[in-house]
This record gives structure tokens, sequence and C-alpha cells, in this order.
């Protein structure tokens, strides 16, 4: 096994890593904001990734489709905000899951009954088609370092968001105090549907972005949302620096796992058993890294005082 | 439950009698699938009741449930290959083979389930509400991956169970017997989950739900009693999966996917989140929604998707809310 290798595989878990933690990043900032879980999180993503490669494929522009999904997911959140969730953020958390479960099935029936049952396919860019050479030999594929550098930017712009402007100056006191937010003079109402929104979107482009490196099909949205989950429960529910540690962390786990988990059982088991075990754990990795976590802070790593 | 006859007690009344009345017209009308579809629902009503007492009595918002419906699935679905191959299961320290006697499946079904609910139960439960309802899902959809990544049983494709396995007197291959064997254990454990309910471990469980500082200051730990809920629910849910593999002649991941947790938890919200019957209404009314609207058109998903939203934002309570009013407390 060689460092390329290993620093390959690195690159794959932070790439994963990172799509988590646009998915992530919206339902972790809606959860903080609103108090609202989210299941249909995933559609949104599905939404994102369908306008995308429909949009590309009709005008043969990779840009404009991700541009697209990018904006459609964004006005589905926005629309699904204004006529489903905003009645939900007084209800408890069950009737929340069961809404936006309901939500999923019927995002899920929309986008077969308006794409087809067929999955749809996305090429990368041109100019992103190429490979990078990593130091100590072999290549890695650009459209995944754009990947990264694109989530790594993301995170960045949400951090600036946050921090520096005037919404993101909102975002945070109506984590901390809605009403006084709203006794303030701030129209929550729309402030909410834009913190949706952006959630959308995120998940949006995360879909577009991941459209181009795997088929494009209904029901791609929820083993993603799933992980996200794990994702912002090790990070701690509301924050979006646990977001993206815990993003990172779970692709990273998540994909040495895999390779490496085989091989590790094949220095005591024979090889067919080693890689049955082997897989089966790797498939198990997360979850333990979960339970591990929660074990020792049951509010994740970067708890948020609610 | 007062000794006068409530609302409630007819509709759960009504409901249990038509439950065992649809099945008998069907038979004598020489329809099987009816009766298959009424098994079906007494199948998922039973594993509706074990959610019940985590989610309705308990307030444990699990979304994690169909891990016990598939667990249960695979306990049937491995002890059928087990006997059928006649091989080991487990050879060593003790070894142990299948078996094709439904009661010994049945145990096994719910040992299984119950061990693992409190595995996953101690986790989950050191945490409360929105993590707890994530945690349940991604315990589920790690069971989930572990069974399609075991290539021994099925991996993706599952496992088919050839032939029924068996019960004393009763000849289980029968569609109608098989039928009668599932409402019964649906009565039992109704029966149970209400003579739980009313018990003193019932009411320390509803104060662990309402106001868990108050029950620890009566001097009972909240943890200990919500687990014990916790892998009792599970066991209920359980038997209803291993019941549900033996119905179709099959068990694959599917039944352990995050979907089926979603299901679950529709039956009991449909039919009336903490109503002793609410599973049975809401595994019945989803049936027979799947049966005849998927029939007449393809997006059923659709319908139940806007039904299901309809419910939860405008006629809370399900459907034995709408039929015999608001819960009581006496």
């Amino acid at each position: 096994m060689s460092a390329a290798f290993l620093l390959e595989q690195l690159l794959n878990g932070v790439q994963l890593g990172v799509m988590l933690f646009l998915m992530a990043a919206g339902l972790t900032l809606v959860f903080g904001v609103m108090g609202l879980i989210n299941l249909a999180h995933g559609s949104l993503y599905m939404v994102g990734a369908f306008f995308c490669a429909w949009i590309a494929g009709e005008t043969a522009s990779f840009w404009l489709g991700l541009g697209g999904g990018f904006l459609a997911a964004a006005a589905a959140g926005a629309l699904v905000e204004i006529l489903v969730i905003r009645r939900l953020y007084a209800r408890d958390h069950l009737d929340q899951v069961l809404a936006t479960f309901a939500l999923i099935l019927i995002f899920s029936e929309l986008m077969r009954w308006v794409f087809g049952d067929r999955p749809l396919y996305l090429d990368v860019p041109e100019i992103l088609s190429g490979a990078v050479p990593l130091p100590g030999g072999g290549g890695y594929p650009a459209y995944r370092l754009a990947i990264i550098a694109v989530g790594l930017a993301t995170a960045v712009g949400l951090y600036l968001l946050i921090a520096k402007t005037r919404l993101g100056m909102q975002i945070r006191a109506g984590e901390s105090d809605r009403e006084m937010i709203g006794a303030l003079g701030v129209d929550i109402r729309t402030l909410y549907t834009a913190v949706f929104a952006l959630g959308a979107a995120l998940a949006g482009l995360a879909g577009g972005l991941v459209g181009a490196l795997q088929s494009v099909q209904v029901g791609m949205g929820e083993p993603v949302l799933i992980l996200a989950f794990v994702v912002i429960i090790i990070g701690g529910i509301g924050s979006v620096k646990g977001a993206l540690v815990g993003a990172v962390l779970v692709g990273v786990t998540d994909t040495l796992g895999r390779v490496f988990l085989p091989q590790l059982f094949g220095l005591f088991l024979p090889p067919s058993e080693a890689t049955s075990v082997g897989a089966s754990l790797a498939a198990m990795a997360i979850y333990l890294l979960m339970a591990g976590v929660l074990a020792f802070r049951p509010k994740g790593l970067f708890p948020v005082d609610a | 439950m007062g000794p006068n006859f409530s609302r409630e007690s007819v509709v759960n009344a009504v409901l249990a009698l038509a439950l065992l009345a649809a099945p008998l017209v069907a038979a004598a009308l020489d329809e099987p699938f009816y009766v298959a579809l009424a098994s079906r629902v007494a199948i998922l009503a039973l594993a509706g009741v074990g959610l019940n007492l985590a989610l309705g009595t308990g307030g444990m918002v699990s979304f994690g449930h169909a891990a016990f419906f598939g667990l249960g699935g695979y306990v049937a679905g491995v002890a059928a290959l087990h006997a059928f191959e006649g091989s080991a299961f487990l050879a060593w320290p003790v070894e142990i083979g299948g078996s094709e006697s439904m009661p010994v499946i049945w145990l096994a079904a719910l040992v299984a389930s119950g061990v693992v609910a409190l595995a996953i139960g101690a986790v989950s439960l050191r945490t409360s509400g929105v993590y707890f309802i994530m945690i349940t899902l991604a315990f589920a959809q790690m069971i989930y991956y572990f069974a399609v990544s075991l290539p021994t049983y099925g991996g993706e494709d599952g496992l088919s169970i050839y032939l029924r396995s068996t019960l004393p007197l009763i000849d289980s291959g029968d569609p109608l017997s098989f039928f009668l064997v599932c409402y019964a254990l649906l009565l039992l454990a109704l029966f149970l989950a209400q003579r739980l309910v009313d018990s003193r471990f019932g009411a320390a469980l509803q104060c662990a739900r309402m106001n868990p500082e108050r029950l620890a200051t009566l001097g009972i730990a909240p943890y200990p009693v919500k687990l014990t809920a916790f892998a009792l629910s599970a066991m209920a849910t359980g038997l209803a999966g291993a019941l549900f593999a033996e119905l179709n002649g099959f068990v694959s991941p599917a039944m352990l996917s995050w979907q089926r947790s979603g299901e679950i938890i529709v039956f009991v919200i449909l039919g009336g989140v903490g109503r002793l019957f609410g599973p049975l209404a809401g595994a019945a009314l989803f049936i027979l929604l799947e049966a005849f609207v998927g029939g007449w058109t393809d997006r059923w998903q659709l319908v139940l998707g806007l039904v299901l939203l309809a419910v939860v934002l405008f006629a809370r309570g399900g459907v034995i809310g709408l039929l015999a009013g608001r819960a009581r407390h006496d």
C-alpha cells in the first residue's frame, strides 16, 4: 500500500465529507433556527440533482444546470416552507417527522411524474474531466477536487454570512431567542423562509454536484439524508462548525473503513471471510462512531445550548 | 377503561370483529387474496401495537422500528434456511441449528429483537427529542446495511422461505388458519398492552413521558423504565416481523428499510397515538388504501402523502379520535 493510494482514499473521504456538509449545513441551520426536523431535506437534494441534469441535458452546459438546480431547490424549499413547513414550527417533533415524511412521498412521485421512471445522467464538465497529478505518483480526478473546493468555499461563505452579515446576525438572534427578535421588529416569517430556502439551495447544490458522479434517480436523497443525520448528531445539532467537523469525520471514516477493514481482517482470516466480515463492519463503522461519540457526549462534539 | 362501555370500546370491538369477519367471508367466497390481505393487516397492526407502546405510552419517537421488524423476519428466514439445509446457525459454543417450528421461531424472534433493542435503547435513550428520532433511524440503517452486506443470508436479494414453519395441531399453510393465528397473537398483544398500561409500570412509563423529573423525584429512575418499555415494544414488532416473513415466504433488507419504519409510525398516527386500537385502525386503513388506490392509480404514494399531510395538519387524533372523540383520562 503506497502513500499515494492512502492520499487518494483520504481525498475520497474528504470529498464525501464535503458533500455531506452541504446537506448537513441546511439541516442543522433549520433545526437551530426554527427547531424543525426536516426529513424532506433529501428530497430537495433530489430536486436539485434532477433540475441540474435536465437543464444540463437541454442546454449542454453543466454550469447552467448547476445554477438551475441550485435555484430550483431554493424555490422548492421556499414554496414548501410557505405551504406546509411554517405550520409545523409550533408542533412537536412527531408531527414534523410525519409531515415531512409525507413530503418525501409527494416529492418522489412528482419527480417520477415530471421526469419519468428512468434515471438521468450528467456528464462531468469538460474543463474538469482530467486528472490532477498527486505527489508520490498517480492522479486524482479534477472534478472531485473541485467538489472539495466548492464545499470548503461554501463553508467559509456560510461562516462569513452567519458571523458578518445582517442576515447572519438575525439568524443567530433567532437561534437564541425567537420571540425577542420578532418583538424587535424583524420579520420572522420572511427570515424563516429565507433560512429554509438557503438550506434547500445548499442541498440542491450538493445534488447537482453529485449528479455527475452517480445516476440521478428517485430515492437518491434519503441515504444521504440519513448520513447527514449521523453527521449532525456527531457534530451537535444546530452547530454549523459541528456539521463541518462531523461531515469530514464521517466521510473519512466511511471511505477508509470500506478500503482498509477488509485488508485488516485479511491479516488473520481467510480472504473470503475477511472480505465479508470487513465489508459488514465497514458498513457499520460510522454508526459505531456515532454511538461512541454519544456515549461520551450525548449532545454531540459541539453542543448548542438551546 | 372503566366498567361502563365508552364510545371507544364500542369502536374497538367493531374494529376487532370486522377484522375477524372479513377473512371468514373471503374464505367462504374462496378469495384467498383477501384472506392474505387481512393477515397483513393483523401482522402490521401487531407491529404498530409494539411501536405504540414506545411512542404513544412512553413518548419515545422511534424512527427505527423496522430494525426489529426486519430482525424478526430474518430470524424466521434464517431458521427456515438452516432447517432446510440441515446446517448449523452457530457451531460454537453451543450448536444451534435451524427450526421449522413456529413457537420456537417466535421465541427466537422475541429474544433477538429484545436483546438488540436493549443495546440500541441503552445508547439512544441517553438522548431525547430530535436526537432520539435521528439515532434510532441511524441504528436501523446500520442494521439494514449489515443485512445488505451479509452474503450468507442473501445480501441485497434476501432469503426465500420455501416451507412455512409448522404449529402443533394447526395447519399453518392454510391461509385462514394462518390468519387466525396472527389474529390471536394480535389480540393477545392488545390485551397485554392494556394490562401493561394499567399497571404500576405503565403509570411510571406515562409519567416518564409527561414529566421525567417528577418521576425521578418519586424515587423511580426514568431511564430503566423507558429502556424496558423500548425492549418490550421492539419484541412485539419483532414477532410481527417473523409472521410477516412467513406470510410472504420471503425476507429481504426491504423489511429493515427506513421507509418501513416510517410506515409503522404512520399506522400508529393514522389510527391515533396512544389509543389501544389505534394501530389496528391505522394499519387497516393503510392496507385498504394501498390495495384499492394502488389498483386504481400508479401514483398511490402521492395519494398517501397527501392524505398523511392532511391528517397531520388538520385531523389530529387519527381514525380513533375521529370515531370515538378525544382520549379520556380517567
